[in-house]
């Protein structure tokens, strides 16, 4: 239960590690958005190509990145085993009521491409880019909403706690079910309702735990002067750098590149 | 009669991958009924997977636990009856706690085990008088348990399925020494009443040396030593060679030997070291 | 110089509506309690769980302010000082769990969190963190996430976030009661460390007899009153009465004290294993 690749941070030395994580974030919503948009086999190669050069530069290992696939890898194959068989025109094979079309093959390998890309960037992301970082960069992105009387500075200091905590309760979840065993509690067998009911003596002790955990916290962030966001420096200070800029341009050109592939090439779809 | 024996355990975690890691690593040996059995070494030295595979609840790479002579994986849907015989007390065993009140608390583990109504309250009255919990306190709230009494109600819960053997990982940590001695003596009581296997796993010397009288020494995953308690402080050069230190009486006397007074090896506690020197001294006629 | 002034403090955990009439009836957590402590000592608090020492600790940094008596840190009396983050960041606490005092989930932000809090410069926050995590000895794992050390680490990079606010003084509540020996000897060296070369006041509150012996003075508490205080030398020799509130003593001056009631010519207890043999040696060979 405690390896869960997705969303875990890898540290390594790589440009994309030393990005501003808010460039990171807006090129990534970009790409979100430009995945969809790509309307011919021709931006999607481009988008492809390019989710795959930032994997490869990320120096994060590639069995990191084939592990966050594995965990969508059943959504893949049923939507497009779904898009295969849904497909119009003339089948090229048929049998019982399902019938392979070519425009199914294309859809299917169109939707294909974008799951894997769009996990593949979002992993990017989230193993080049400390938890942190992206909790700042985001606090420091949503910065205009406080006009709007939204509390950023405290919904990113929910959000570095709770990562802060999420092992942590893991590994006490594990702990605790382990000691329930060992009285011989029966997690594994029975109904629905015996399983959930075997949950108590687990959540329990794990939401005492977690409240004791949080009071604790509480004093301790009060004897380290917390006070809320004002007032508050950052020993990080983000800047735009020259390799920020180049990738802001590189993003840019990828977009113009797909815009133009879907104007001016035929659709092969 | 051995009442746990356990032959060329092995447990490997993440195995075929990079991070392959021996936890435990070709461990063998036989704990006789009635033996209290100090388990020592450094954190990470394979103490928590070794008893762990001894109730199941890690299931062995390879080798084989007996427990009463049943290898306990011969069947694994009827692993849970050994969980009973095994009683294991975790780390921090407070943590656990979830019942309305104490009594309830304590009766979780019996009552897994479909005894009568009758024998339940019987297990349940029994083991907190071991861990010397009052009726007053079985009605309360275990939340409203100060922190030595939770943890004394923690081990009464596994003290009541009435196990064959009773293991307790570290049951003294963050005690002070008043709950430390007190929660000892009670656990060495329970042994002697009882008669039962106990194992303390536990990173004080000093406790151990006062209780146990086996000590076993894991070692980076491995057995390294598994002697009668005297025997195993007696070494106390190759204790130092894996970090391992004996208590601190011991280190005096062995010092003290050295350096030619005439005191045996392996001497455990205070009181036995003041009777050897002061019978050293009227032997020499200075006392 | 005096650092920290306590002058009869008594204090009692009470709830909100409880009149004034319950607060002298109410079980005092403290009673009237005094001590100080110089700048640059090194003041071991012991004493069983429950006997007030913790909550000393709290009024230290004026997380709690005492219902009488004064305490005056640095000159300040915490009750009369509207900020109380004047006196928190003179006085840094330090808990005994070290996974509920971490907030951040890379080491070096987590100890950039205090200075960040107290509004310091960017670049002064950076040297501050590295300096900090090198007193720990620590600096290596400064991009490591802190569920990936041991519990000492951890201890350790807790004390490093503390000292990166630079105060003069540092109070530590049971700091090594959750840990291994390992961990407990890494932490007590850093504590000693930091005592020594930087001058940095300590207050270490324990149970952990071994861990006091090597503190400038001792003040041992029981049932929330100061039972005794002094140097180390001068607090484990009362024997009695240490045993008669059932707390522990180094085994070698226990072995000392038993000794000397036979019969055996020992002047002064010892409370470390070397003087110890030393000293024995000179007596019985």
């Amino acid at each position: 239960m405690r390896d869960i690749a997705f969303g875990q941070y890898y540290p390594a030395k790589s440009v994309l590690h030393r990005l501003d994580p808010r460039v990171k974030i807006l090129s990534l919503t970009a790409f979100l958005v430009l995945v969809f948009c790509t309307s011919n086999f021709y931006s999607l190669a481009l988008v492809a190509t390019t989710v795959l050069a930032i994997v490869l530069m990320s120096s994060v290992p590639l069995r990191l990145y084939f592990k966050s696939l594995k965990m969508i890898l059943f959504i893949v194959l049923i939507t497009s085993l779904l898009n295969l068989f849904y497909g119009t025109g003339d089948p090229i094979y048929q049998f019982w009521i399902f019938k392979v079309t070519l425009s199914g093959i294309y859809n299917a390998i169109f939707v294909t491409v974008r799951i894997i890309c769009l996990i593949l960037v979002s992993s990017a992301l989230t193993f080049t880019t400390s938890p942190t970082d992206l909790t700042d960069a985001l606090e420091r992105l949503m910065k205009p909403l406080t006009i709007f009387k939204i509390k950023v500075h405290e919904i990113a200091m929910m959000m570095t706690i709770a990562l802060r905590f999420v092992p942590l309760l893991l590994e006490e979840t594990d702990k605790i079910m382990s000691a329930q065993k060992a009285r011989g509690a029966d997690m594994e067998s029975g109904n629905l309702i015996a399983r959930v009911k075997a949950l108590i003596p687990v959540l329990i002790p794990l939401f005492v735990s977690a409240f004791r955990r949080a009071y604790e916290l509480a004093v301790a962030m009060e004897c380290r002067c917390y006070q809320g966001g004002q007032g508050r420096t950052r020993m990080k200070q983000l800047r735009l750098g020259a390799r920020d800029y180049v990738s802001m341009g590189v993003i840019l050109l990828v977009i113009c590149g797909v815009v133009l592939c879907n104007v001016l090439l035929p659709s092969v779809r | 009669m051995s009442s746990i024996k356990v032959e060329n355990l092995c447990c490997t975690y993440g195995a075929k991958t990079p991070f392959e890691r021996h936890a435990v690593k070709d461990v063998s040996f036989e704990i006789q009924k009635g033996d209290f059995v100090g388990l020592i070494g450094h954190t990470g030295s394979g103490k928590s997977t070794l008893v762990s595979m001894l109730n199941g609840l890690i299931k062995p790479s390879s080798g084989k636990v007996y427990v009463d002579s049943v290898d306990i994986w011969q069947k694994p849907k009827e692993i849970r009856k050994f969980r009973f015989k095994v009683g294991l007390v975790f780390q921090y065993p407070e943590y656990q706690l979830f019942e309305e009140t104490v009594e309830k608390d304590i009766a979780f583990g019996p009552s897994n085990m479909g005894l009568s109504e009758e024998e339940i309250n019987k297990r349940v009255l029994n083991a907190a008088k071991f861990v010397g919990l009052t009726d007053e306190m079985l009605k309360k709230s275990p939340f409203d348990l100060s922190g030595g009494e939770k943890r004394r109600a923690a081990i009464a819960g596994v003290i009541a399925m009435d196990p064959d053997v009773l293991i307790l990982d570290e049951p003294t940590a963050g005690l002070d020494p008043v709950g430390r001695n007190v929660l000892l003596s009670q656990i060495s009581q329970y042994q002697k009443a009882r008669n039962n296997t106990v194992i303390l796993v536990s990173h004080s010397m000093e406790d151990v040396a006062r209780v146990c009288n086996k000590v076993m020494v894991m070692n980076k995953g491995e057995m390294f030593m598994f002697d009668k308690t005297q025997e195993i402080f007696a070494r106390a050069d190759e204790l130092n060679s894996i970090g391992l230190r004996v208590p601190q009486i011991t280190r005096v006397t062995d010092r003290l030997r050295e350096m030619g007074l005439d005191l045996p090896k392996g001497i455990l506690t205070v009181d036995k070291a003041v009777l050897e020197i002061t019978e050293l001294l009227k032997k020499e006629g200075r006392l | 110089m005096e650092f920290i002034t306590a002058q009869n403090l008594t204090f009692s955990y009470i709830d909100e509506e409880q009149t004034q009439v319950n607060i002298e009836k109410a079980d005092k957590v403290l009673d009237d309690v005094s001590f100080t402590v110089k700048k640059g000592e090194f003041v071991a608090l012991l004493g069983h769980n429950g006997c007030g020492k913790s909550t000393v600790a709290k009024h230290l940094n004026a997380m709690l302010l005492p219902h009488s008596g004064k305490l005056y840190v640095n000159d300040i009396d915490t009750a009369l000082e509207d900020d109380e983050f004047t006196v928190r960041r003179m006085v840094g606490l330090v808990l005994q769990n070290p996974d509920n005092q971490l907030v951040a989930s890379i080491v070096e932000e987590d100890v950039a969190f205090g200075p960040e809090n107290l509004g310091i410069e960017p670049k002064e926050i950076r040297v501050r963190v590295d300096e900090a995590l090198k007193a720990v000895d620590m600096y290596e794992y400064r991009n490591q996430p802190p569920h990936k050390l041991s519990g000492g680490q951890k201890q350790r990079v807790a004390i490093a976030g503390i000292i990166a606010m630079e105060p003069s003084c540092i109070v530590l509540d049971e700091p090594t009661a959750m840990l291994d020996p390992k961990g407990r000897e890494e932490v007590m060296s850093t504590i000693k460390k930091l005592n020594r070369e930087k001058g940095i006041t300590v207050v270490l509150i324990t149970h952990y007899m071994d861990e006091a012996v090597d503190a400038d003075r001792v003040i041992v508490m029981d049932g929330g009153k100061i039972l005794t205080s002094g140097t180390p030398q001068e607090v484990f020799s009362q024997v009695e009465l240490l045993k008669r509130h059932r707390l522990d003593i180094p085994q070698v001056t226990e072995l000392c004290y038993k000794l000397r009631a036979c019969g055996v010519n020992i002047d002064t207890l010892s409370l470390h294993t070397d003087d110890c043999v030393n000293k024995l040696a000179e007596v019985l060979l």
